[in-house]
């Protein structure tokens, strides 16, 4: 690329300088060609898929993946766990949904306005309990999740309780956004901009910086750098992604409880990050697809999905102890 | 007054329940330094169990017995075939390995047990007593009566015996127990063993007045872990002072303010304690190795 950029300041492209440009060019294809390769996949399976029943379950993998990237680099870059992440996700998605149903406030506002509460809160809560370590931050996110979901089941008359309510559809710029077939490409479009945004913030000067605060964070700080405040930063980011998340799901889905804030969702969430493989965005990808698909290949095994679902967990984790993206790269540079 | 009285005494139960629960998490907790998730589910097992006894005629202090040490052996099972083969696992791992426990206990019990209401009878009548114009029932005193004994005998036998020293070694510094020849590995298994055990106690004590069900494992395992955490991690006086105090404030609250987010109390709570005091009521701090 500086070779390319060097001539067209000089104004002069000499025969050399055209071909290392030329030999840059293939570069940017493989330095991005997994990204490359999911966005001609995501860009062909409309064509492919049969009816509206797949489309909603590749609909529900992007989302779950775009939530597990956000949640990765917080677990897998910071080394914090989260067990409470449904709840941000919860909070968005009624906020959403009661905003624009009792307020008669536009959707998108809407949006904006519950992600922005959400990330208040998420700051308020990381100034206080970032400084914890390990489980204590755990217990406390459990904690915050817990006391959502009670809320938002406790609320009848706001949130109609544990039955749940109805949301109504997102307008965007005039266009009525209703159906799989139309939110396939919102969600693909937004996949596709985390995996970009969140290699760019892993490969970084703060995203190497985070890499540092997991392998240990009092070397980190004696280097000089703010590990709370990175830690805060990440830990606003992944809860506003929830929460963004949470408005588009409850619109998409047109109809939400109090089990989108559940232990159950934050829990699923993190096996997602660590099956896939803990600071491997691929793996965020590969593990959402995993655990989005378990469910509904499990409904066969009548009865046993929970003990099959459980099998797996262990397994992976005792076979493949780094996810297993990370396991398999490992595995294929040793055999290469 | 009474109205008091009546909230102390089912706080008290509830408390001691916790106490059990979160003795469980701090024991595992300090000889791995992994949260179990499958604490709630050792409850949960040691109530079915004893109740499926019971119901197919065998007297209720056989099944209680034979309840809690199937359970203790689900522990060591649990260690053998899921905790040790990951032992080189990062704690995230090991965590996420608890709850696929928890969740194959909970599911083979649905499976095998279904997903009904069973309970116990109570262990001495249920007949209630009358102490000043509030009722205690009998099998109250029994789960107060037998968390203290538990307690004491915990007490003697981390202070006295051979094994429970080496247990505490280890949790003070893994590898200098090594060094004087602590057995880790056994360690970590009896830790299982005695955590699922303790579960079981719990889990046959309070089923009478609570009754129990597939999927009753996990508030009680996660109010355990708040226990725990309100008290300070791996310090047992602080499980018990955590469970016990939990257990109190949380009654009087659904008594006093609302029944509703009666369960919401313990998260709120952990919450103001973690904020006050990180380390817990009774935590030691502590600081990072490089």
């Amino acid at each position: 690329m500086s070779d390319a950029s060097t001539s067209s300041i000089l104004g002069r492209a000499s025969p050399e300088t055209t071909a290392a440009a030329l030999a840059t060019a293939p570069s940017f294809v493989s330095r991005h060609a997994p990204t490359l390769a999911l966005v001609a996949v995501l860009a062909v399976l409309p064509l492919v898929l049969p009816n509206a029943f797949y489309f909603d379950v590749v609909i529900r993998i992007m989302a779950n993946a775009v939530l597990a990237i956000a949640l990765n680099l917080l677990i897998g870059y910071c080394g914090q766990i989260s067990l409470g992440h449904a709840g941000f996700f919860g909070l968005g998605a009624y906020g959403s949904a009661i905003l624009t149903t009792h307020y008669d406030w536009k959707a998108p506002l809407a949006l904006v306005v519950s992600a922005a509460v959400v990330g208040v809160l998420a700051w308020i809560v990381a100034r206080v309990i970032l400084r914890l370590k390990g489980h204590y931050l755990a217990m406390a996110t459990l904690g915050l999740g817990i006391i959502v979901t009670i809320v938002l089941t406790n609320e009848a008359s706001l949130t109609g309780g544990p039955d749940g309510m109805a949301v109504g559809d997102l307008n965007i710029l005039g266009i009525r956004l209703y159906g799989e077939r139309v939110w396939y490409p919102v969600f693909a479009g937004l996949l596709v901009v985390a995996i970009w945004l969140a290699g760019n913030l892993v490969e970084s000067p703060a995203g190497r910086a985070l890499r540092a605060l997991h392998g240990s964070e009092v070397a980190a700080r004696v280097v000089g750098i703010d590990t709370a405040s990175f830690k805060t930063r990440v830990f606003v980011l992944s809860a506003v992604v929830a929460a963004i998340m949470g408005s588009l799901t409850a619109h998409y889905l047109g109809f939400i409880t109090p089990q989108v804030a559940s232990f159950h969702k934050s829990v699923e969430l993190v096996t997602m990050v660590v099956v896939g493989g803990m600071a491997s965005i691929w793996g965020s990808v590969v593990g959402a697809a995993l655990l989005s698909l378990l469910p509904d290949l499990l409904a066969h095994f009548e009865g046993f999905e929970t003990v099959i679902f459980g099998v797996i967990l262990v397994a992976t984790m005792i076979f493949l102890p780094r996810g297993i993206v990370p396991s398999l790269l490992r595995l294929i540079r040793r055999e290469g | 007054m009474s109205q008091f009285l009546q909230l102390l005494f089912s706080g008290l139960t509830v408390g001691a329940t916790y106490a059990l629960s979160a003795l469980g998490f701090s024991m595992i907790y300090n000889a791995s330094g992994v949260i179990n998730f499958a604490q709630g589910e050792f409850i949960m097992l040691g109530g079915m169990v004893a109740a499926v006894l019971t119901a197919s005629g065998l007297p209720l202090p056989f099944a209680v017995v034979a309840a809690i040490l199937v359970v203790a052996f689900v522990g060591l099972l649990v260690e053998k075939l899921a905790i040790e083969p990951a032992r080189d696992a990062d704690i995230t791992s090991i965590i996420i390995i608890t709850i696929g426990v928890s969740m194959i206990l909970r599911g083979v019990v649905e499976v095998t047990l279904g997903k009904g209401n069973l309970t116990l009878p109570h262990f001495s009548g249920d007949t209630p007593i009358a102490i000043g114009g509030a009722t205690l029932l009998p099998q109250s005193l029994w789960v107060m009566v037998v968390t203290a004994v538990v307690v004491v005998a915990l007490a003697a036998f981390f202070g006295r015996t051979r094994v429970g020293k080496g247990i505490l070694a280890t949790a003070h510094n893994r590898l200098a127990a090594q060094l004087v020849g602590v057995d880790v590995k056994k360690v970590l298994l009896a830790s299982f063993g005695l955590a699922a055990a303790l579960g079981a106690v719990g889990g046959v004590l309070i089923t009478p007045i609570a009754t129990t069900s597939y999927d009753a494992g996990l508030m009680l395992g996660l109010k355990g872990f708040v226990a725990a955490t309100f008290g300070g991690l791996g310090s047992g006086v602080g499980a018990i002072a955590g469970g016990v105090l939990l257990g109190l404030i949380e009654t009087m609250t659904a008594g006093y303010v609302s029944s509703s987010y009666k369960d919401a109390v313990p998260f709120v709570l952990v919450l103001v304690v973690l904020v006050v005091r990180p380390r817990g009521l009774f935590g030691l701090g502590s600081s990072d190795r490089v």
